[in-house]
This record gives C-alpha cells, sequence and structure tokens, in this order.
C-alpha cells in the first residue's frame, strides 16, 4: 500500500513537520518542499549559520517548543525525501512543479498536504515604500536569522500579539526602541482577561510584555491612527493622530504590521473551493476540522488555512496526516484524533478573543489619502484605484487587477490585496467578502526568465 | 551609511563581496540583504518612479529586495545566502 501513498508535504514550518512526523511513523515517506534553507517556518526560523545566541535568546519562551520541532525534523531527515530552498510554483492534478537550484522539475504525488504559512498582513499610508520600514515579521527575521535591528531608533506600529512580541524581543537584543503605537484603543486589550482561564500562559506573557516595555520607560501609545512616516532616502520620523491632536516622534526605522494573512495561492491552484472567513477578513481554503479541503486527496494546516498561530499549526499539521492516512486506509489512534481537535477547538476560542484585542483599523480604508501608493510593486496610487472604482464599477479585485494593474506586480498581490479589497468595500459600501479574492497565476513567484520551459523530467 | 544595525553574530568568520565597485565585508550566516544593508541604505530603485527600496518582508514574499549581480543575474536579497566574491549592484535598475 505505501508504494502508492506518495504524500507532498509543502512546507517545514509547524504545521509542515508536525504532518511530516506523523506519515513517517505510520511508515510512509513523505515529499518535504520548502523554501527556506532549513526547517522551522518563519516563526522557528533557523540561522543560515550557527552562533553565540542560544535557542532562549532567539525564541523566547517558545524555546522548548521550538528546539523540539527542530530536533524532530532532524530526526526523521532521513525518513523523509526533504528538498529545501525548492519552490513548489505550480500544482496540476497530482504533480506540482517545482523550482530547485535554478531547474524546474516536476514532483508527482498521491495526497497533498499545504502548509504554506502566512505573511504580515498590511496597510499601506504615506512613506511606507521607504528604505527603512519593514514588516514587523520582517523585523523579527532580521533579529531572530541575521542578529539585526532593523534602526537605531526602532518604532514599532500596528495591531496584533506580534507588535508587543517583536518590540520585546529587539529591547532584550538590546536594541533601542523609540515607541510603540497600536492602533487598538487600550479598552480593547482588557477584552484579553476573557482568555485568562483558558490560555493563562498567552495572556500572562502578554501582559508581561506591554509591563516590562512600560517599565523600561519606553513609550506605548494606543488608539493611534498612523498618518505619515517621513523621509526620502530613509526614514526620518513618524507622525500620527492620537485623540485627535498630532504627534511626531523622531526614528529611524519602523516596524508594522496588523496581524496575518494567509498564503492561498497553491491552494486555489489544486482547485479548492474557497470560503470568506469574517475574522480573518479574508477569502481561505474551505476546509474540515481535520484539514480536509474541497479536493479529495489535498489537505491544508497552519496558518494557511486561515490564521490560528504556531501552536494550532502543531496540532493541524499532525491532524491533516491522520486524515490522510486514514482515507488511504490505515488506522488511525481515535484518542489521538480527540485529543487534537479539542486543542484546535481551545485555540479557535481564543482566536475569536484575540481578534477583539487586536482588531483590524477598520477606519483606515475610509481615511487613507488618494496619494498614497497602494501597490508597492506597480507604484499606483490609492487615488487611481479608487477612480478606477468609481468611474469604471470596479467592485472586484480582478477587475481592478486588470483595468488598474493593482495586485499585477512581482509580489502578485501579497502586499497590496488585502488593502485593496479593504478600499473596494469602502468606496461602494459593500461587504469584504464581495471584493473577491486575486486568482492565483503559476508561477505563484517570480522564477529565473526561461526555467518554466525547461522540461519536465522527474 | 547603514540601515541595519548588527547586534550579534559579530563573531562569525567575515566574507569578502562587491558592491557598486567597492569591496565590503558580510559575515558568515548573512543573507545578501543583511550583507548590504549593514553598508548602504538601499538595495535599488522602484521600476517606475526609481524611488530607493530595501526591502520590505524579508521572507520571500513582497518581491522588494531583488539585487542585480554583475552579470546581470537578478537575486532576491532576503533569501539568499552571501557567498565569497559575490559582485552586488544597487545603482538604477528601470525597466525599459
Amino acid at each position: 500500500m505505501s508504494n502508492a501513498v506518495r504524500p507532498l508535504i509543502v512546507g517545514a514550518g509547524p504545521a509542515g513537520i508536525r504532518a511530516a512526523q506523523a506519515l513517517v511513523e505510520a511508515g510512509l515517506k513523505p515529499i518535504v518542499v520548502d523554501e527556506a534553507a532549513s526547517g522551522g517556518g518563519q516563526i522557528y526560523r533557523q540561522r543560515l549559520a550557527p552562533d553565540k545566541r542560544t535557542p532562549r535568546d532567539l525564541y523566547g519562551s517558545e524555546a522548548s517548543k521550538a528546539t523540539a520541532l527542530h530536533e524532530t525534523f532532524a530526526r526523521i531527515r532521513d525518513k523523509i525525501e526533504y528538498f529545501p530552498q525548492t519552490l513548489v510554483w505550480n500544482v496540476r492534478g497530482t504533480s506540482a512543479d517545482v523550482a530547485i537550484d535554478g531547474r524546474t522539475r516536476r514532483l508527482d504525488f498521491s495526497h497533498l498536504i499545504l502548509a504554506t504559512g502566512a505573511t504580515d498582513r498590511i496597510v499601506p499610508f504615506h512613506g511606507w515604500t521607504i528604505p527603512g520600514v519593514f514588516t514587523l515579521g520582517g523585523a523579527q527575521i532580521a533579529l531572530k536569522s541575521q542578529g539585526c535591528a532593523i534602526g537605531e531608533q526602532v518604532v514599532f506600529l500596528g495591531s496584533g500579539p506580534l507588535l508587543y512580541l517583536v518590540a520585546w524581543q529587539y529591547v532584550k537584543a538590546g536594541a533601542r526602541v523609540a515607541a510603540v503605537l497600536d492602533t487598538a484603543p487600550f479598552s480593547a486589550k482588557l477584552n484579553l482577561l476573557r482568555g485568562l482561564p483558558s490560555q493563562p500562559g498567552v495572556v500572562l506573557r502578554g501582559m508581561r510584555y506591554v509591563a516590562e516595555l512600560m517599565a523600561r520607560g519606553i513609550p506605548v501609545h494606543f488608539g493611534v491612527e498612523p498618518d505619515r512616516i517621513e523621509g526620502e532616502a530613509r526614514v526620518e520620523g513618524i507622525v500620527w493622530r492620537e485623540r485627535g491632536k498630532e504627534r511626531r516622534l523622531a526614528c529611524d526605522a519602523v516596524g508594522y504590521g496588523f496581524a496575518l494573512r494567509s498564503e492561498t495561492q497553491l491552494a486555489d491552484l489544486a482547485g479548492c473551493r474557497f470560503v470568506f472567513d469574517e475574522r480573518d477578513r479574508a477569502w481561505r481554503p474551505e476546509r474540515d476540522m481535520a484539514g480536509r479541503t474541497s479536493v479529495s486527496g489535498v489537505y491544508i494546516a497552519g496558518d494557511g488555512a486561515g490564521i490560528a498561530g504556531a501552536d494550532a499549526a502543531e496540532l493541524a499539521g499532525e491532524r491533516a496526516s491522520l486524515a490522510l492516512l486514514e482515507d488511504a486506509g490505515y488506522a488511525v489512534n481515535r484518542e489521538r484524533v480527540a485529543v487534537l481537535e479539542r486543542g484546535l477547538a481551545g485555540i479557535q476560542r481564543f482566536r475569536d478573543i484575540l481578534e477583539i484585542a487586536f482588531p483590524f483599523p477598520d477606519k483606515w480604508a475610509a481615511s487613507v489619502a488618494d496619494d498614497v501608493l497602494l501597490c508597492r510593486c506597480e507604484e499606483i496610487s490609492v487615488g487611481q484605484a479608487r477612480a478606477a472604482m468609481r468611474e469604471q464599477e470596479v467592485r472586484e479585485l480582478n477587475r481592478l487587477k486588470a483595468l488598474t494593474r493593482v495586485g499585477m506586480g512581482r509580489c502578485q498581490g501579497r502586499i497590496c490585496a488585502c488593502a485593496a479589497a479593504e478600499i473596494l468595500a469602502d468606496v461602494h459600501g459593500q461587504p469584504l467578502e464581495a471584493a473577491g479574492r486575486l486568482r492565483a497565476q503559476p508561477p505563484i513567484k517570480p522564477i529565473p526568465l526561461g526555467i518554466a520551459a525547461d522540461g519536465e523530467a522527474a | 551609511m547603514a540601515l541595519l544595525k548588527r547586534l550579534a553574530r559579530h563573531e562569525l568568520p567575515p566574507i569578502s563581496f562587491t558592491l557598486n565597485g567597492t569591496v565590503c565585508t558580510g559575515r558568515v550566516g548573512d543573507t545578501v540583504l543583511t550583507a548590504i544593508l549593514t553598508q548602504a541604505d538601499q538595495l535599488r530603485l522602484s521600476d517606475f518612479s526609481g524611488s530607493p527600496r530595501a526591502g520590505f518582508c524579508q521572507m520571500g514574499a513582497c518581491q522588494d529586495c531583488w539585487v542585480m549581480t554583475s552579470d546581470g543575474e537578478r537575486i532576491r536579497a532576503c533569501s539568499t545566502a552571501l557567498e565569497p566574491g559575490m559582485n552586488l549592484r544597487t545603482f538604477a535598475e528601470q525597466r525599459s
């Protein structure tokens, strides 16, 4: 039986590694393809070369989880077919096109587990393309993987648990944090207390981050409406409004983001049906509690299936593999399935609380100025997009892309599509889901010219 | 001028590379993005307005950090490891 079962796992973060482990334990040899040089995903990303820092320095309170995950991946390394630094750029039926070492090849699979993760959710404002402005995730990678701060006087801005975590990690590493600017009011944070009974560790840790930042005299502002980042060749300052007043602070770097958005292009190419997720304010692949998508043999786990965080990703990766095994005729441990599903349900309930405590800035779309760049690849302004929406009756993202090039650039809408959908909803007074979602196009990321024509030899 | 500030990894061995014709030093384990932005404050100029860019997401999603090598190859700086002898350019790269 196992000869016919040849699962492909895309992504080697918490979900992908736990999925691979469960398949290996059942006696299968899954293929694991990952863009990074080593396993861990973004949250537990490993350094390119070891240095003096300990796991505790790198991953803080999550050090034991990171270490356990890395050790698991090392242990199953010779029981899987592993392709690091490899991009799955297309999925067609039961084969995937991958780019590896400047060549393309085809990998055939019997089952597919997508564990493609997420990136920062971004909305633009004046100055967001100036050198020195990075996403919160980018600022964190600079520190964890590269041992660098994004500047000498860093402002962190946005909404989401990552805002305080990254600020705290910077302070711990010896960087100077000029301020933390939270777009949500302080009162929103009080909702976190409702999560205390179910997730005390997470809630108390979050409170500790804020308390420690304040104890070190780092200004933390709530209810911030960002106006602009100043500078040309590099960041010189940031201007925001707070309780009606304009405030300015000198800084040389800004890290910002508004929670996360799922990477869903491969699920789209695999033909998965999508549903609108109110909490994530985004379309995501439809899936059951086990991670089965609408396409037989295609499973999805982790933040690529809707944002739920790293702990949920580990559970969901294993759960998806158990579903795959069951569907392929293997006996699975029902008790383990129940444990995983209970864990996932608990985290989902806590996610509802987190969303209230770290809300999306829903006034942004109505207030953002026309001359702000919406699409940083094709350099299309908010005003150009609004004009097309109003004058040409554009109500949907793919139409907006065709008419204005928003989402047509190298990032393929990863950075601008969320913001464009919010503006569509605002301009037309329509629900967010009516904006639809950008159709995925292979290759899902830029690959060297000519590579796509380079044979199909697998 | 440098955009990024090194806080750790000072102990790792140096790697020589060339940036816009000048010999520079990075560290083992650096990405190309880190190696350049600890010496300079931009990676490229944007395709249409020619405004300076220095990457954004650092995780291979935004595609904002592409730099040119001297032989015309385009590499994504955030996901490419620095190698000895790399010859990199961050000059104008306007789309023709």
